[in-house]
């Protein structure tokens, strides 16, 4: 179980303090799969990022009695200069667990083949998030971030990836960024929509879909 | 294809110090690749990135009998000098910044930036070391150098400036995430510095009331004790260890505070 209670976040900018999350009650159960919706800047990563344990909220409090992924798919923590062997290394390191195993799983689901022994910063960006999408299904967690992942890759990947993710680890939670209608609609029992720093929940795809699109058509702001 | 692996080995919790160690290691083998690269002479960069230093230094002290007040060997003298230099300057200027390219980790729950600090800092501290240790053992075995009087004492020295260079780093690192002027300051003022600790002269060859006031310095008062214990009896040593001894308990308890309220958001790349 995750539960938020109360979160707020501000952010210092140079026309004073932004507040992006302004009291965000919500509880993540075992299994939930919940579905994240709003415009660009609305708040929808930082929900994240602070549900991750990545950043600190300003207020509030964030309990966790489940493991929670990093972002899924995420290819900012990989070092250029490093090969993608020595990556995984990396975090086969941090999370404690056995390389051996990992290695071969992430060769086999990959498919990078040799590149895996070459530095990441010669990767295409295709090919990043190849490695990184292996990678982060080598660890075993209760809930899984998944912020905007499936629009990289070419079509049998992302194929491989749904199944890896939304078949073999369907009784995991999930919490997914997406402004993909399709992808949510299939995969999500939970919706959250984000207006003005605050979220609204909705349990029917079509409902919290309609008031996503009417958001849309009023002018941005930030 | 192949099924992910049994996944029960996962030590996601543990206690939270083997945690740390873990993370650290894990950081430390990082910055070694990314720094020193992948193929085997690499990490001997690690040991001649000061060695070249510390020579260039002592040939030009040799070349030029340069005055350092008193009649001390001047490989020995060099050697004490610079390294000890190199250690305190160069902690700090890995750690500056040093959050700002590791911001991406931040998203791996258990990495936090006292981790990132402490490798660097400890890579740092191996590197000196062993090229301390290095140079006087080459020069000794061509008989420019003696060996220490009393390694033990040099060895206290080493740890205490070590402790120093650690808390000063942790310090300017945490601050260097908060104001960019740290990144422009510390140079200049690590040069200005420079002079005044101790690499270039001893305390005993000063003005008492320049001395008394340099010693405010900690990283003199170090140079001075590891010196006392290189040479022994050949010089007068001027220092006040108990005065490092607070200083750096207080520096690193600041230091720590600041780390501690780093307010870092992990970014996306």
């Amino acid at each position: 179980m995750i539960r938020l209670t109360g979160i707020t976040k501000q952010y210092a900018t140079k026309g004073g303090m932004r507040e992006i999350l302004k009291g965000i009650d919500l509880t993540i159960k075992p299994g939930d799969h919940v579905g994240i919706l709003g415009r660009n800047g609305a708040g929808k990563s930082t929900l994240v990022r602070v549900i991750g344990g990545a950043e600190p909220p300003s207020s509030g409090t964030v309990e966790r009695s489940m493991s929670v992924s990093w972002p899924l798919a995420f290819t900012g923590g990989f070092h250029s200069r490093l090969t993608g062997i020595d990556n995984l290394r990396f975090i086969c390191r941090i999370y404690g667990v056995n390389f051996d195993e990992r290695l071969a799983f992430v060769k086999d689901f990959s498919e990078l083949g040799s590149y895996l022994y070459e530095p990441v910063g010669v990767y295409s960006s295709g090919m990043r998030a190849r490695l990184a999408f292996a990678i982060s299904m080598t660890i075993d967690f209760d809930c899984y971030l998944i912020d905007e992942v499936m629009a990289v890759g070419d079509d049998s990947f992302r194929e491989r990836c749904k199944v890896e993710l939304f078949e073999k680890r369907k009784e995991k939670a999930m919490l997914i960024v997406s402004h993909s209608h399709r992808y949510l609609k299939g995969t999500c029992n939970r919706f959250l929509l984000f207006r003005d720093g605050a979220i609204t929940e909705y349990e029917d795809f079509e409902e919290v879909y309609a008031e996503y699109k009417l958001l849309l058509e009023e002018p941005q702001k930030f | 294809m192949a099924s992910n692996p049994s996944l029960n080995d996962t030590k996601l919790g543990g206690s939270s110090i083997n945690v740390q160690v873990r993370v650290i290691y894990a950081l430390l083998v990082r910055e070694l690749l990314t720094r020193y690269g992948r193929n085997n002479v690499g990490f001997v960069w690690l040991i001649l990135e000061p060695m070249l230093f510390t020579l260039t230094i002592t040939a030009i002290w040799t070349a030029t009998q340069s005055i350092h007040g008193s009649d001390l060997p001047i490989v020995a003298f060099a050697v004490t000098g610079y390294s000890a230099m190199m250690m305190w300057r160069n902690m700090p200027g890995r750690c500056i910044g040093a959050l700002t390219s590791n911001k991406p980790l931040l998203f791996h729950r258990q990495v936090r930036p006292l981790d990132v600090y402490v490798a660097r800092n400890f890579l740092e501290f191996i590197g000196s070391s062993v090229a301390f240790i290095f140079l006087i053992t080459a020069f000794w075995s061509v008989d420019w150098m003696k060996l220490p009087e009393d390694a033990l004492q040099v060895l206290g020295g080493w740890l205490m400036l070590a402790w120093f260079g650690m808390g000063l780093a942790l310090l300017l690192g945490a601050i260097s995430e908060r104001s960019e002027l740290v990144e422009k300051l510390w140079s200049p003022m690590s040069y200005l510095l420079f002079p005044f600790s101790g690499a270039a002269f001893i305390a005993d060859s000063l003005p008492e009331r320049v001395r008394e006031v340099l010693l405010y310095l900690p990283m003199l008062n170090c140079v001075e004790f590891i010196r006392e214990g290189y040479f022994g009896s050949m010089m007068k040593a001027h220092y006040d260890m108990a005065y490092v001894a607070i200083f750096n308990l207080c520096l690193t308890f600041v230091a720590l505070v600041l780390v501690r309220g780093l307010n870092v958001e992990a970014d996306y790349e």
